[in-house]
């Protein structure tokens, strides 16, 4: 049997590669590995998780995944689980050298899971309450149909991104009554903290919220008057998943790169073949082959975990004299920087001009039909990468007041810091929030350096000028 | 609890929830084209095929909206192969939206090729139409090649037995003698055979007349918008008869009955008398297609630039003749700009007042969806 010595063959391999991982430093969960076909493979990542909600975007995504593997355009090696232990999953057909580099890549994943600082707080039941969550809502189809709930859901996944996972940080009943003394500076919020709060005055006519809001979804779960319980519910299970999935988005390129960075040293510890070794070579090249319109997060942060080890086993002799580095202290730091830090830490800090310029990294912008590279100063590439980062990539929207008009009606505004919405989107999305507000909702934010207000209130989308 | 490394391959075969989301996104996409059937029905790419193909229409992606940047406005960044300098273009030659990256996760228009054969096209959008003022005609019975095994007699050959029936009818037979309903002692009698009939079938019949002006006003657009319009039509028809013949009629001051290739050929020269061609419509309905046993549809598609006001009253006469024994009649006028003014020909039908006769001004590809719909709203006859 061909294939019984295949599996055993890849079991042996999946331990020798557990031990090497401990060796090195590795500290993952416990893993299981299953080997699926590639349609279960696709849906697995089209849906994010096992076993979740059903509604057609995944369906679209699942398509198209399926398209570009049937076409032989991309192909999903593997994918693996947040959760302890952890899941992952072989593609069916995978050679032997492919199964290897992927497990080794999967175990990095696992250990960044379990010690990156970010994903402390995510659930690590999260399949198992994904598969629950997908019951509860197929069990709201049941009752109120299927169009209904499929609708409903339209209008929260709409506005999916604007969770906030630190809300919990800034919550604290006893100081809901209080009040921050009005601003004066930028750094006031600094200064204040010793002053403390003061008693809110209670003549003042309030405004609700108190301070903007960042987390859109748990306020319109919380403050929406008209939803039924089961909406709600909806709401938060949209807004947990989400949760679940933040910290994935906010260090890809570190999670990425410390994988690759250690798939490649485990296979170099692994005796392989000299055919191996060849397809070893050409298959690492080609995960990490770079693209001209945006940065390969493979590449990037396998490169920025490579020169950091450098930097700290190799310190040159100003490094010693200023920062006090001994030398030879290069695995332990890149050990503290999986720990600590997320993308826009990793890339503000140890983006280095030496690296922006190696990589040859640019920015470029439509400039009439065509697109331009614009900038090479290194300074102005790191922080266009770290903006681009920031809020994962999503337009941070603040709830300012949700009784504007004295009529009940949602006030939000785009925290606005050089980058335009796409309006056309930005009014189909409000008539979205609409739906879930029940009243008028309106977007405050600059369009072409002047300030626009956009309107929907339940029949047609307006603009005006904020006066 | 789970060590260290585990390793696991499970039938997945019945697992189905990716293809079954798909459904529905495909389902939606559906929803999408019919929203835009006017807009699809005259692409070129779907009246030029052979009618069996799949054909793939461009529908905007299916996208929830979100809260996003202007793409169009935005800087980012990317990666050279270690020689970009600034003021060189990605991706040269290819101009305008998008970036060729996947669709979908990135801003842009995306459009999304939904693939859809001509069949099921046809089908959405002849949902709600009918046959105007369908009369029941006398159609030929017409005895086919084929048989049917559709009848049941008490002799036959063994090979025909129809071993169910036997078996009921010999448990009924015990039964009604008092005993036991049960099966047992098979005699003669309980014996049945399944027989054949030949197969008849009832062929309905339609005609339809299409007739085109070929003056030299005549350009290609109106060939354009004509050939669309039958290709439509006769698919339509061919879903309610049987059997669709097509006669073709071209015309400038004369009219001759032509094959199909030439009556999509471009305009001739000359003027126009459009009396010419409903005279040869009307001698030749009398000669071929009765109207007892004919369901006639005429269509007439012109410019309306015709000769005179004498030939104008014509026209009017000769269409309430042959309104007489047809199921409708329908005039298309092809101008397209939309400022003009209606012809004289069109301001002389419109004193027709007969709810069969139905005229229509096309200006635009996308108004041939709209016209199809006019000829083929449902009413009573």
């Amino acid at each position: 049997m061909q294939v019984d010595i295949e599996f055993r063959d890849l079991e042996e391999a999946a331990e020798k590669i557990w031990d090497i991982a401990l060796k090195v430093g590795l500290d993952p969960y416990p893993t299981h590995f299953e080997i699926v076909p590639a349609s279960i493979m696709y849906e697995f990542g089209a849906y994010g998780l096992p076993g979740r909600f059903a509604h057609w975007t995944h369906g679209k995504a699942y398509h198209r995944l399926r398209t570009m593997y049937d076409y032989g355009l991309s192909k999903i090696y593997e994918l693996v689980i947040n959760s302890n232990p952890c899941y992952a999953f072989l593609l069916e057909g995978n050679s032997p050298l492919q199964n290897k580099l992927v497990i080794a890549h999967v175990l990095a994943h696992c250990d960044f899971f379990k010690n990156n600082a970010y994903f402390a707080p995510t659930s690590r039941q999260m399949v198992e309450t994904a598969s629950n969550n997908a019951d509860r809502i197929r069990r709201y189809e049941f009752l109120h149909g299927k169009l209904e709930v499929e609708e409903f859901l339209d209008a929260v996944l709409s506005i999916q991104e604007h969770v906030d996972p630190d809300v919990f940080i800034k919550r604290n009943k006893a100081e809901e009554n209080k009040v921050r003394p009005e601003r004066q500076t930028p750094y006031d919020d600094l200064f204040g903290l010793e002053k403390g709060l003061t008693e809110k005055p209670d003549n003042k006519q309030e405004k609700f919220p108190l301070s903007p809001e960042k987390d859109l979804l748990l306020f319109i779960a919380e403050n929406a008057a008209h939803l039924q319980d089961w909406q709600r519910d909806i709401i938060y299970i949209v807004r947990n998943e989400m949760l679940y999935f933040v910290p994935q988005m906010q260090t890809k390129i570190m999670n990425e790169g410390w994988a690759s960075f250690w798939h490649a040293r485990i296979l170099r510890e692994l005796d392989l073949t000299e055919a191996e070794y060849v397809e070893f070579a050409s298959l690492h090249s080609s995960v990490l082959s770079p693209s001209k319109t945006e940065v390969n997060p493979y590449y990037i942060g396998m490169k920025i975990f490579e020169d950091i080890e450098k930097r700290w086993n190799e310190p040159s002799d100003e490094e010693r004299r200023a920062f006090g580095r001994k030398g030879g202290e290069g695995r332990q730091k890149i050990l503290d920087v999986r720990e600590v830090d997320n993308d826009v830490s990793f890339l503000r800090t140890y983006l280095t001009k030496h690296l922006v310029e190696d990589l040859d990294l640019y920015i470029y912008k439509l400039e009439g039909e065509e697109w331009k590279i614009v900038e090479k100063d290194w300074e102005k590439i790191r922080d266009m990468l770290v903006a681009s980062m920031t809020n994962f990539g999503s337009p941070v929207i603040m709830v300012e007041d949700a009784d504007w008009n004295r009529n009940r009606e949602l006030y939000l505004k785009h925290s606005y810091e050089g980058m335009e919405l796409d309006i056309e989107y930005a009014e189909k999305t409000l008539r979205y929030v609409h739906k879930l507000w029940g009243r008028a909702v309106h977007l405050e934010t600059i369009v072409d350096s002047s300030n626009v207000v956009l309107t929907f209130d339940g029949e047609k989308n307006t603009i005006k000028r904020n006066s | 609890m789970l060590q260290s490394i585990s390793l696991s391959k499970h039938d997945w075969s019945l697992h189905r929830k990716g293809p079954a989301d798909q459904a529905r996104h495909a389902e939606k996409v559906k929803e999408a084209i019919k929203g835009n059937l006017a807009n699809i029905i005259s692409q070129e790419a779907i009246i030029t095929s052979d009618g069996n193909r799949i054909v793939k229409v461009p529908i905007k992606s299916l996208e929830l909206p979100r809260f996003r940047y202007e793409f169009r406005k935005k800087q980012q960044v990317g990666q050279g192969e270690g020689d970009s300098g600034v003021g060189d273009v990605l991706n040269p030659g290819q101009k305008g939206q998008g970036k060729g990256k996947q669709a979908g996760d990135q801003p842009g228009i995306d459009y999304y090729e939904a693939e859809i054969t001509i069949e099921e096209l046809a089908g959405l959008l002849f949902e709600d139409l009918g046959l105007p003022n369908l009369q029941r005609k006398l159609g030929a019975e017409v005895e086919g090649a084929g048989i049917r095994y559709n009848d049941i007699h008490k002799v036959g050959i063994m090979s025909n037995l129809d071993k169910k029936r036997t078996i009921m009818e010999n448990i009924r037979r015990n039964a009604l003698t008092g005993h036991v309903p049960v099966f047992q002692k098979v005699r003669q009698e309980d014996l049945r055979f399944r027989t054949w009939n030949p197969d008849v079938q009832r062929e309905t019949n339609a005609v339809v007349i299409a007739m085109r002006d070929v003056s030299a006003s005549m350009g290609e657009f109106e060939k354009y918008i004509t050939r669309s319009f039958y290709f439509w039509m006769v698919r339509f028809l061919r879903s309610k008869y049987n059997n669709v013949r097509i006669v073709f009629i071209t015309h400038h001051t004369e009219a001759k009955e032509v094959d199909e290739e030439t009556f999509f050929k471009l305009g001739e020269s000359g003027g126009t008398k459009v009396s010419s061609a409903y005279k040869l419509a009307l001698d030749i309905i009398k000669m071929r297609y009765d109207p007892e046993s004919w369901n006639i549809y005429p269509f007439h598609f012109s410019d309306g630039d015709n000769w005179g006001d004498g030939d104008n009253k014509l026209c009017v006469e000769l269409v309430n003749k042959l309104i007489e024994t047809c199921n409708i009649f329908g005039y298309g006028e092809i101008q397209e700009s939309r400022h003009s003014s209606p012809s004289t020909l069109m301001s002389a039908f419109l004193s027709i007042q007969n709810e069969r006769f139905i005229p229509v001004t096309i200006a635009d590809k996308a108004d041939v969806y709209p016209s199809l719909r006019k000829f083929f709203a449902r009413r009573e006859g």
